[in-house]
C-alpha cells in the first residue's frame, strides 16, 4: 500500500489524489514478480557461486570427456586399461616447486589410476556426467509429476483428491530405496542408457511436492482472482495452468532443486549397492562402492567421487535455498543492519 | 474538555499516555519510510481520544510504537509516555513489565487476537500471573469477574471453552477482558470495531464506554470510521501521511473541521440521508416509465453449502429482480446470505431450489456450455482488491482476459478495449504494463470494474466492493460505479454491509437475516421507513459522523434494545 515517501506530492488532501498522483509520477520501470526475484536471486552470494560452480563442473564434465559420439579434449577414455603408473597416485598437484612441491602441474592422470590403470580423471568425470543427468531427468520427470498431480488434487478436491493422494501416501510407505532398486534394476539392465534409469527414479520421488503444490493450490483456489477467472467463463484447463500454476511457481521451483540433489544422492545410495548404473558405464556412486576396499591403500579412488558427490549436491542445495529466499524474502533468517543511533537496540548487558 | 494541548513537562503526569514530536521511521529495500512525522497527542485517564486517519497515515505505527512493539526495522525519536514512563527506548524487560498492568491493548480481528487451542481461562488468568497479580484459583475468579463485567453470559461454565465456541462479538469482548485484566492505565483500540457487523458494533462501543467510565482509564482509540469517533471519542486527532493535521474536541472536528484534509474526509462519509431521495425516485421512476427490461429475475431462490454430507441451508425462499439500468442493493450482516446469492448468480454455487434466470434462461437449467454463454453477460467485482487480481498478470492481461476466455478480437483490438477502459475508470493508460502490486487498494480496484467492464456486461455483480477501501478511496470507487451504470445502463446487483452506501447507489434493496429476505422495496421506502425490526435495528446501529445526532441515535438504540 501506499505510504509516506519523499516523492509524495505536499499540497493534496485525499489519499486517493495521493495515490493517482504517485501513479502518474512513477516513471521507473515496472517490474513484473519474476523479474524482483530474478533480481533478489541474482543478489544471493552463496547461490551465485554455486551456480558457478556448478556450471564449472557441468562444463568440465561434458567437455572433457565428450557426450556421445561428440569427442572431448580429454586424451584417455575411462573404458582403457593402461600400465599403472607410480600405483596409480594423482599426477595433479597444486603445490609450488619453491615450497617442496612439484608445481602447479595437470599431468596425465591427474586424479590417478585405478587398479587395472583406467584414467580416473575420466571416470569421475563420466560418473559426474551421469549424475547429473540423473539429477536433472529426475528434477523434470518427478517435478512435472508432482506438479500436476498436485495441481489437479489441490483444485478439484473431493474424490479426484481422495484418490491422487491415496497413491501419493502409497508411494511414500513404501521405503524409497527398496522401490527405486527393484525399479532401477529392470529399467537398468540391459540397457546402456540411464536415462531410463532416471525417469524410474523421476516415477516414485514426486510424491512430496504433489502434496505441496496440493496444499499451495488449496489456499489459492479460494482466493478471488480463481473466483474471477471461474465466474469469466473460463475452461478449468486455463484456470490451473494460467492462475494456479504459475503462482505455486516457488515452491515448484524450490522443490525442484532439492528434488535434483536428492536425486544425485539416491542414485549414489543405489549404485553403491550394486543397484543402479552398471559396469562398464561407471557413476560416483559406483566409484566409490568399486574401491571401497582400497580406501587406506588408494585413498584417492574414495575421494575424489565422493568429494565430486558432495560439491555437486551442497551447489544445488545452496541454490535451491536461494531460490528460495528470492521467491520468499520473508523466510529469510537475516535482517538489516540496524542503524546505530538513538534507537540502537538496548542490550541484555543494559539491564541492572 | 480543552485543547489536546502539547505536552509540558510540568503537566506530564496528569496524562495516561503522551506522545511528544514522536518520529517513526522504517528502512526498508527502497527508501526509508518516514511514517510518523513529529507527532503530539496525550490522553487523560478516563477520556477517550480518537485517532483518525486513512491506511498510510501512520496511526497504528503510533500506538505499537507506544506499545514497544515496533519491528528491529523501526527507528523512533521522541517520547511516548506512558504514566510518567517513557517508552522509547526502554529495555525490552521492562517494557514487558509495564505491558498490561500500564497499557493494554485491543486488536482489530477477535478471531485472531485469541490463540484457537487454549481455553478462555488459561489466556484471562495468564496475564494475572505474569504480573503476580492473582495465581491459580484467585486467578480463575478474577477471570470469571473480568467476563462478568464484559457481558458474557454464564461465565463460571463458559470460561472452560475455547474461542471457537464464542461468537465474533463474544471473542472481541474477551479480548477486552484480557486488555483490563491488570488495571491499565490506558487501553490502545485498534480498529476494535472494524471486524464487526454494526449491530454488534454498536454493543461493544457501549461496553468500552462504560467500561472506561467504572476504571477511569484513558482510551487511544485508532479507527477510520467516523460513525464511531462521533459515538466514542471526546477528543479527536487526525493524521494524513504521517503528520497530525488536525486536533481539537470531538465538536469542534467533527462539525467544524478547520484542515481540507478533515473537511474532505467527513464529506466524503457515505450519509443516510434525505437529501437524495427525490432524486432517486426520480431515477427509478425513469426506470419505471420506460418499462422493465428485465435481467436478472431470482424466484424462490435455494442455495445450500455441501458441508461434508450435511447440507447447510445458506439462502432459502428469496425472491427478487433486477431490470435493465436499475441497481439492487443486498444488505445484510455477515452469515445472512448476501454474498452467497451473488456467488450463485455468477454460477460458483449450484442452485438448490428455485429459478435464477438471467435474460429470461433458467441457470441451473442450462448445460455447462450454454452457462459459459451467459456468464459472458455478467461482469464482477469482488470484495478484496488485493486478492481480486492474479499477481503475475499486467493490468493490460487482467483487463482482456475475458475476451481472451471469450475468444474475442484481436491483440491490437483487446489492447485497444484495454485503454478504453482504463481512460473509463480514469487511471494512466500507461498502466497497462504495470503489475497489480505496483498499484493501490483503490486503484485496484478500479482495475477490477474495468476487467468487469470488458464485455459491456448486461449484468454486474459487486460483491461489497469498498468495504475493503478507505473513506475517501470509497467515496470515489463509488461515483465512478454510478457514473460508468449511468452510461453504460447496466443492471447491478450490489452487496453490501453498509445501509449508507446502499442508501446512495441502489434503486431496489432487499434486506437479509439469516438466509431469508426479511423487507425488501424500493430504497426509498424500506432504509427511510423501515417497517421490519431487524431493520429498523441496522439502522439504528450504525452511528453518524455527528457527536449529537449520534447522541440521540444512541438513546433510541437502547430504547430498541431494551424493547426486546
Amino acid at each position: 500500500m501506499s505510504n509516506t515517501n519523499e516523492k509524495a506530492p505536499e499540497n493534496l488532501t485525499s489519499i486517493a489524489e495521493v495515490e493517482d498522483a504517485k501513479l502518474a509520477a512513477t516513471t521507473e520501470q515496472s517490474k513484473s514478480q519474476s523479474r524482483i526475484v530474478l533480481e533478489r536471486f541474482l543478489r544471493h552470494k552463496p547461490a551465485m557461486v554455486s551456480a558457478v560452480v556448478l556450471v564449472l563442473v557441468t562444463l568440465l564434465a561434458f567437455t572433457s570427456i565428450g557426450f556421445g559420439p561428440v569427442p572431448g579434449w580429454w586424451k584417455q577414455s575411462y573404458l582403457d586399461a593402461g600400465s599403472v603408473v607410480n600405483g596409480g597416485k594423482p599426477t595433479f598437484s597444486l603445490l609450488p616447486t619453491w615450497l617442496g612441491g612439484s608445481g602447479i602441474a595437470w599431468g596425465d592422470h591427474p586424479f590417478g589410476q585405478d587398479s587395472v590403470g583406467k584414467d580416473y580423471f575420466a571416470l569421475v568425470m563420466n560418473g559426474t556426467q551421469k549424475s547429473i543427468i540423473i539429477g536433472v531427468v529426475v528434477g523434470l520427470v518427478g517435478t512435472f509429476l508432482g506438479a500436476v498431480i498436485g495441481a489437479v488434487a489441490g483444485y478439484f478436491r473431493g474424490w479426484v483428491d481422495e484418490v491422487l493422494m491415496r497413491i501419493t501416501d502409497l508411494f511414500i510407505v513404501i521405503p524409497l530405496l527398496v522401490l527405486a532398486a527393484v525399479l532401477g534394476q529392470i529399467a537398468g539392465r540391459g540397457s546402456t542408457s540411464i536415462i531410463a534409469l532416471a525417469v524410474v527414479l523421476g516415477l516414485v520421488t514426486w510424491t512430496g511436492l504433489a502434496r505441496l503444490v496440493r496444499g499451495e493450490i488449496l489456499s489459492l483456489r479460494e482466493r478471488e482472482y480463481v473466483s474471477a477467472a471461474q465466474a469469466m467463463g473460463s475452461r478449468t484447463s486455463r484456470v490451473i495452468f494460467k492462475h494456479l500454476l504459475p503462482n505455486t511457481i516457488g515452491v515448484i521451483v524450490v522443490n525442484a532443486t532439492f528434488a535434483i540433489a536428492g536425486a544425485i544422492l539416491l542414485e549414489s545410495s543405489l549404485s553403491f549397492l550394486g543397484f543402479g548404473v552398471q559396469q562398464p558405464e561407471s557413476s560416483l556412486g559406483l566409484l566409490i562402492s568399486q574401491y571401497q576396499n582400497a580406501f587406506l591403500t588408494r585413498p584417492w579412488l574414495f575421494w575424489w567421487p565422493g568429494m565430486t558427490i558432495v560439491v555437486i549436491a551442497l551447489a544445488v542445495n545452496f541454490l535451491g535455498d536461494g531460490l528460495r529466499d528470492a521467491f520468499d524474502p520473508r523466510q529469510t533468517g537475516k535482517r538489516r543492519r540496524r542503524r546505530a543511533g538513538l534507537f540502537a537496540m538496548p542490550t541484555r548487558k543494559e539491564k541492572p | 474538555m480543552s485543547h489536546a494541548a502539547p505536552v509540558s513537562e510540568n503537566s506530564a503526569g496528569e496524562y495516561a499516555l503522551s506522545f511528544k514530536d514522536l518520529q517513526v521511521t522504517f528502512e526498508t529495500s527502497g527508501p526509508e519510510v518516514h511514517a510518523v512525522k513529529g507527532l503530539s497527542l496525550s490522553v487523560r485517564p478516563g477520556e477517550v481520544v480518537a485517532l483518525v486517519g486513512e491506511s498510510g497515515s501512520g496511526k497504528s505505527v503510533t500506538s505499537t510504537a507506544a506499545m514497544g512493539l515496533l519491528p528491529s526495522n523501526a527507528s523512533v525519536t521522541g517520547e511516548a509516555k506512558v504514566g510518567n514512563v517513557n517508552v522509547v527506548g526502554l529495555d525490552q524487560g521492562k517494557m514487558r513489565k509495564m505491558r498490561a498492568t500500564d497499557i493494554a491493548m485491543v486488536f482489530q480481528e477477535p478471531m485472531t487476537a485469541l490463540n484457537p487451542v487454549l481455553t478462555i481461562e488459561r489466556q484471562l488468568t495468564e496475564a494475572l500471573e505474569l504480573h503476580g497479580i492473582a495465581y491459580g484459583r484467585a486467578a480463575t475468579e478474577r477471570a470469571v469477574e473480568l467476563l462478568t463485567l464484559v457481558g458474557i453470559p454464564d461465565p463460571a461454565k463458559r470460561i472452560k471453552q475455547y474461542p471457537h465456541q464464542f461468537s465474533g462479538g463474544q471473542r472481541q469482548r474477551i479480548v477486552i477482558a484480557m486488555a483490563i485484566s491488570c488495571d491499565p492505565k490506558v487501553i490502545i483500540a485498534d480498529e476494535p470495531t472494524t471486524a464487526l457487523d454494526v449491530t454488534v458494533q454498536a454493543e461493544i462501543l457501549d461496553l468500552l464506554r462504560e467500561l472506561k467510565d467504572r476504571l477511569n482509564t484513558g482510551i487511544l482509540l485508532i479507527t477510520h470510521n467516523m460513525g464511531v469517533v462521533a459515538d466514542m471519542a471526546d477528543q479527536v486527532a487526525v493524521m494524513f501521511q504521517g503528520n497530525l493535521v488536525e486536533t481539537g474536541s470531538v465538536d469542534q472536528v467533527l462539525l467544524h473541521p478547520q484542515h481540507e484534509y478533515t473537511q474532505r474526509l467527513l464529506a466524503a462519509v457515505p450519509k443516510l440521508s434525505s437529501a437524495h431521495v427525490d432524486e432517486i425516485a426520480r431515477h427509478a421512476e425513469e426506470n419505471a416509465a420506460k418499462g422493465r427490461e428485465l435481467v436478472l429475475e431470482a424466484k424462490d431462490l435455494v442455495l445450500e453449502y455441501d458441508m461434508r454430507g450435511t447440507k447447510f441451508r445458506a439462502v432459502e425462499g428469496v425472491s427478487f429482480d433486477v431490470a435493465k439500468g436499475e441497481v439492487i442493493g443486498i444488505v445484510g450482516e455477515s452469515g445472512s446470505g448476501k454474498s452467497t446469492i451473488a456467488k450463485a448468480v455468477i454460477g460458483l454455487l449450484p442452485v438448490a431450489g428455485g429459478s435464477l434466470e438471467i435474460n429470461g434462461q433458467n441457470l441451473p437449467k442450462l448445460s455447462p456450455r450454454e452457462a459459459r454463454a451467459v456468464r459472458r453477460k455478467i461482469g464482477v467485482i469482488f470484495q478484496d482488491p488485493a486478492a481480486s487480481l492474479n499477481p503475475r498478470f499486467p493490468i493490460g492481461e487482467c483487463i482482456t482476459e475475458p475476451m481472451v476466455v471469450h475468444k474475442e478480437g484481436t491483440k491490437a483490438s483487446r489492447i485497444k478495449r484495454a485503454e478504453e477502459l482504463l481512460d473509463a475508470v480514469k487511471l494512466p493508460r500507461n498502466v497497462i504494463n504495470r503489475y497489480p502490486h505496483e498499484l493501490s487498494g483503490g486503484q485496484r480496484q478500479r482495475v477490477c470494474i474495468a476487467r468487469a467492464l470488458t464485455l459491456s456486461p448486461e449484468l454486474l455483480i459487486a460483491d461489497e466492493p469498498t468495504s475493503a477501501l478507505d473513506v475517501s478511496v470509497q467515496a470515489v470507487v463509488l461515483e465512478m460505479l454510478q457514473e460508468l451504470q449511468r452510461d453504460f445502463n447496466f443492471a447491478c446487483l450490489f452487496v453490501s454491509h453498509d445501509l449508507a452506501v446502499v442508501d446512495m447507489l441502489a434503486d431496489h434493496v432487499v434486506v437479509m437475516q439469516s438466509g431469508k429476505a426479511v423487507e425488501q422495496g424500493l430504497v426509498k421506502t424500506v432504509l427511510h421507513n423501515p417497517q421490519h425490526d431487524y431493520t429498523r435495528r441496522l439502522l439504528a446501529a450504525a452511528p453518524v459522523p455527528d457527536p449529537h445526532e449520534q447522541a440521540v441515535r444512541r438513546e433510541a438504540w437502547r430504547a430498541l434494545n431494551s424493547g426486546k
